[in-house]
């Protein structure tokens, strides 16, 4: 007989048939990603929360009875039954099978399933269709890089600390009065001394002294194994900073439910960008329309409002919460704006100033998303190709390297808003 | 003797002297023959990753395993579904899976129902000895699943899975049902490079440009002679319709018919084990019951441990009756133990009934040899004509329910009494014939020489009709494999007459 410990061996055995299976209910698992991402909040897109796939579309057909026609059963009966009684028959063909094969091949019964966390990502990136390059760097786990962290016995010889090392090893000589080389040299000349002089009884002291230090300095060492000490790395997380990320939107009657969900993709694309970078990421959102106000994100992306537009309301309160809590050197600051292009055009100024003078200078990166309608129309405004605000944006961009613009009308082309940003940060790693 | 064991836990010295101590009894006492045993220790998810696969150790990739797994591995997390202690291998050497979870008790008792029980019974039973090849079945699946791998890389997978995808729609069809000789596993790989030695030695592009025989420009009579002779060449009726496929489907190439081979294959390997539940799992319960009483007998398990297999046993043998919420038809385990246990009473103290039920046997002082030959001779339905006494019968107080389309009620025409003991054994047993495990279709008819369409058909035996749904949806997979249109007719097995017909788009 023969006893194999299997428990040891690589798990996911299954793993290709899983990716196989996946593919074939790629549609099903779409629709619950996409479900998934209009549930979860901005923050949590990365999170460990399970997303739950029902499926119902993989059918393996075969060939199979249907209940009609005469059958007979024998079965375990209750004891009380007899000859001649009667048992009425479930209704709707099913629930209690008596005997029959409840359906076998047919129509399987859908059943759901859990995305691990991995799985709905690539999910969610594949629909931003973000480069190979940029999807390991936001998937990746955290950076780390090894830090100073006192003292240890143990360690490999590069990491000697050899002052402490040699502090230690004075010390115990000291006390454990290890004779130093002056001492013994002294010795020596009184042995010399003595031989020269013929001093019998003198030299025989003296040599018995020096015998005595020569024995102390054997046996104990000038190094000990329990003097040294290596210095101790930790793995620590960097860059361990804060980021707050602002999002502006404006919720104005022109932007559409399609816009809203692509603004959102957006968001979430950026804070997990920003997540894998930063210790904290704190996110504001401010939506406005001829007035700004700061919300929480239920209202921002839920709630409609009517009015004109005035996006440097929006700017104003940005900057006013900036001054309040986020303080630039203690945190970076991203801000991400989606609107569908619309301003006043009395307001281009003010704009212009805000983000000349004030904005762009502080942040890091500003992106800024001008989202159309689902086929790709962009309210055009008479005769102009261009939008206000987008106009406005465009005069900017070129003092200003982290500003950076783009057209979105469908979720594929978010990831090439941030594009500048990854290749930015891709080049600062390397 | 000393205890075994104490206590939950276990180490690998543990499951030695558990399976030692077992072997002891059930090959020196009872007799059992065994294959040398493999023991394996998995975890909850290598055993999900087992079930996937139907239980084999090795198999080649598809989705279809992917989604078994994420059904059961759902299932299995929100509780609705536990987990088996073991899985067994038909196989030499015998493999059976043990779960880490299980408490060293768990482990004697899966050691002997699987190690000993299901081991003998495959290890003797005519059915496997005749259909399956136990040497052989994990160096072919280890050849299947590189086959099936090559094929992908070469081929690309979705021309691989839309052959196995139709390939698995009709594995219940891809059986042959009567033996006309013992499957060789281990020449299959060998078969397939002879075949490609041969095609390759025999490629001449010249003979393929030298003009044909025209079957359109032939005589009317020569033309009825040939179709005939071609007609007679395909042995109709075939009710094996993966091998009918695999053999004459006029567009498959080389490797597509490797694949229908290799489901075929597999589909027969699992043909018996589908024959024998109840006798299967009766032989391998009732040869744990014996072996674990046998142990706490001669004071190797404490009276502890021989409680907590006691309640696992009663809740494997459970059957809940038909009035019952938790009915689901009958549990082999709990017909299996009680028509052993019954017959070795019988071998041991019969009583008047017994004696003219089973004069062969009754009182012979034998147990253990009437239920090596039962285990070694019969299958499900035979087991059960012959062997289900009336002591049994009455233990389960077992009814006969007739189901008719036009009543709306079952009616219950026959119980355990004089009267109905022999009709209702007889009856159980029809409920047990391989027949009805799956529709039987047949290839009646191909139009050779025009449009190729193949014709199927389906005797309705007493009213049984087929899923029309499904139908159309499994003749669409046939088609890929026949590569023209298929038909299927219903036939009314008693008159003839056609009920139904269904067409592949």
């Amino acid at each position: 007989m023969v006893i194999v410990d299997r428990r040891a061996n690589p798990q996911g055995k299954s793993l290709a048939n899983r990716q196989r299976f996946l593919e074939r209910v790629r549609g099903d698992v779409k629709r619950a990603v996409a479900d998934t991402i209009a549930r979860r909040r901005i923050a949590d897109v990365d999170s460990g929360e399970e997303v739950r796939v029902r499926v119902d579309g993989t059918e393996e057909p075969g060939f199979a009875t249907t209940p009609e026609g005469e059958h007979d059963y024998v079965l375990p009966g209750p004891g009380t039954l007899n000859r001649g009684d009667r048992i009425r028959k479930p209704q709707g063909g099913s629930g209690r099978g008596q005997g029959r094969k409840a359906g076998r091949g047919s129509g399987e019964d859908p059943f759901e399933f859990t995305l691990t966390r991995e799985e709905f990502l690539n999910y969610f990136l594949d629909e931003l269709e973000l480069p190979r390059l940029a999807r390991t760097s936001v998937m990746q786990d955290k950076l780390s890089k090894p830090q100073r962290a006192g003292i240890s016995i143990y360690g490999y010889p590069s990491a000697l600390d050899v002052r402490r090392t040699m502090r230690n090893s004075l010390a115990r000589r000291i006390a454990l009065r290890r004779p130093d080389l002056g001492t013994l040299e002294a010795v020596q000349a009184r042995v010399a001394a003595a031989r020269e002089a013929g001093d019998e009884d003198a030299l025989a002291q003296a040599e018995a002294h020096l015998a005595q230090l020569r024995q102390r300095m054997a046996r104990i060492p000038y190094v000990d194994p329990i003097d040294v000490r290596y210095a101790r790395h930790e793995r620590r997380p960097v860059p361990a900073t804060e980021a707050v990320m602002f999002c502006l939107m404006d919720v104005s009657g022109s932007m559409t439910e399609h816009m809203k969900d692509l603004a959102k993709r957006f968001f979430m694309l950026l804070h997990l960008f920003l997540g894998r970078r930063y210790d904290r990421v704190h996110v504001v959102f401010i939506r406005h329309t001829e007035r700004a106000a700061e919300v929480d994100e239920d209202t921002f992306f839920r709630s409609r409002e009517t009015g004109g537009t005035l996006v440097s309301s929006a700017l104003d309160v940005m900057l006013a919460v900036q001054r309040a809590r986020f303080p630039r050197d203690r945190f970076n600051l991203y801000v991400a704006q989606a609107s569908d292009g619309d301003n006043d055009s009395a307001d281009r100024a003010r704009v212009t100033y805000l983000m000349d003078e004030h904005i762009l200078p502080i942040v890091r990166y500003f992106a800024y998303v001008e989202t159309g309608g689902e086929r790709g129309a962009f309210p055009h405004h008479a005769g102009r190709r261009t939008t206000e605000l987008w106009d406005t944006y465009d005069s900017l961009s070129p003092e200003h390297e982290q500003l950076a613009m783009r057209r979105l009308n469908d979720s594929a082309a978010v990831w090439g808003v941030l594009a500048d940003l990854f290749a930015k940060s891709g080049a600062a790693a390397a | 003797m000393a205890l075994l064991f104490d206590g939950a836990e276990w180490d690998f010295q543990t499951l030695d002297a558990i399976h030692r101590a077992c072997e002891d009894i059930a090959v020196g006492e009872f007799g059992l023959q065994v294959y040398p045993n493999q023991i394996e220790v998995i975890t909850s998810e290598q055993m999900l990753d087992a079930y996937s696969s139907n239980g084999l150790p090795l198999m080649y990739s598809h989705w279809s395993f992917g989604k078994r797994f994420a059904r059961d591995e759902a299932l299995y997390r929100q509780g609705y579904q536990g987990l088996a202690y073991e899985i067994v291998i038909n196989s030499s050497p015998c493999i059976s899976y043990i779960m880490e979870e299980n408490t060293a008790t768990l482990q004697t008792l899966v050691i002997a129902h699987a190690c000993f029980g299901h081991n003998h019974f495959f290890r003797n039973n005519y059915l496997f000895r005749q259909w399956t090849d136990a040497e052989a079945i994990l160096g072919y699946l280890a050849f299947a699943k590189a086959y099936v791998a090559e094929c992908e890389e070469r081929q690309g997978r979705a021309a691989v899975e839309r052959i196995l995808d139709a390939a698995h729609a009709l594995r219940p069809q891809g059986i042959h049902r009567y033996p006309k000789r013992r499957w060789r596993l281990a020449e299959e790989a060998e078969r397939r490079r002879v075949r490609h030695e041969h095609a390759e030695v025999n490629y001449d592009p010249l003979m393929r440009t030298v003009p044909g025989f025209r079957i359109g420009q032939a005589a009317p009579e020569a033309r009825q002679q040939l179709e005939s002779e071609a007609r007679a060449r395909l042995r109709l009726p075939e009710e094996n319709l993966l091998y009918f496929c695999e053999k004459h489907s006029p567009r498959l190439a080389g490797w597509e018919r490797e694949l229908i081979r290799i489901v075929r294959v597999l589909a027969q390997y699992f043909y018996p084990q589908a024959q024998t539940k109840v006798a299967n799992e009766g032989c391998a319960t009732f040869c744990h019951y014996e072996i674990m009483t046998r142990l706490h007998e001669t004071g190797q398990i404490s009276d502890g441990a021989l409680l907590e297999f006691l309640h696992s046993h009663s809740s494997v043998i459970l059957q809940p009756d038909l009035l019952d919420e938790r009915f689901a038809g009958w549990n082999p385990y709990a017909l299996g133990f009680a028509i052993m246990r019954d017959l070795a009473r019988v071998a041991r103290e019969p009583d008047e009934e017994d004696r003219a039920w089973f004069p062969a046997f009754a009182g012979n002082g034998d147990p253990w040899g009437v239920l090596r030959d039962v285990w070694a001779n019969y299958r499900d339905e035979g087991l059960i004509r012959q062997f289900l006494g009336p002591k049994v019968m009455r233990s389960f107080r077992m009814v006969h329910l007739a189901d008719r389309t036009a009543d709306p009620d079952y009616c219950i025409n026959d119980i355990h009494d004089e009267e109905g003991y022999r009709r209702i054994a007889s009856l159980l047993a029809d409920q047990y014939e391989p027949a009805t495990l799956a529709p039987l279709i047949e290839v009646a008819d191909v139009d050779l020489f025009g449009s190729r369409t193949l014709k199927l058909v389906h005797q309705s035996h007493r009213g049984a009709r087929l899923d029309g749904d499904l139908a159309k949806k499994t003749l669409q997979h046939m088609q890929v494999l026949w590569g023209y249109r298929v038909c299927l007719q219903e036939h009314d097995a008693d008159t003839g007459r056609v009920l139904t017909e269904y067409a592949s788009a």
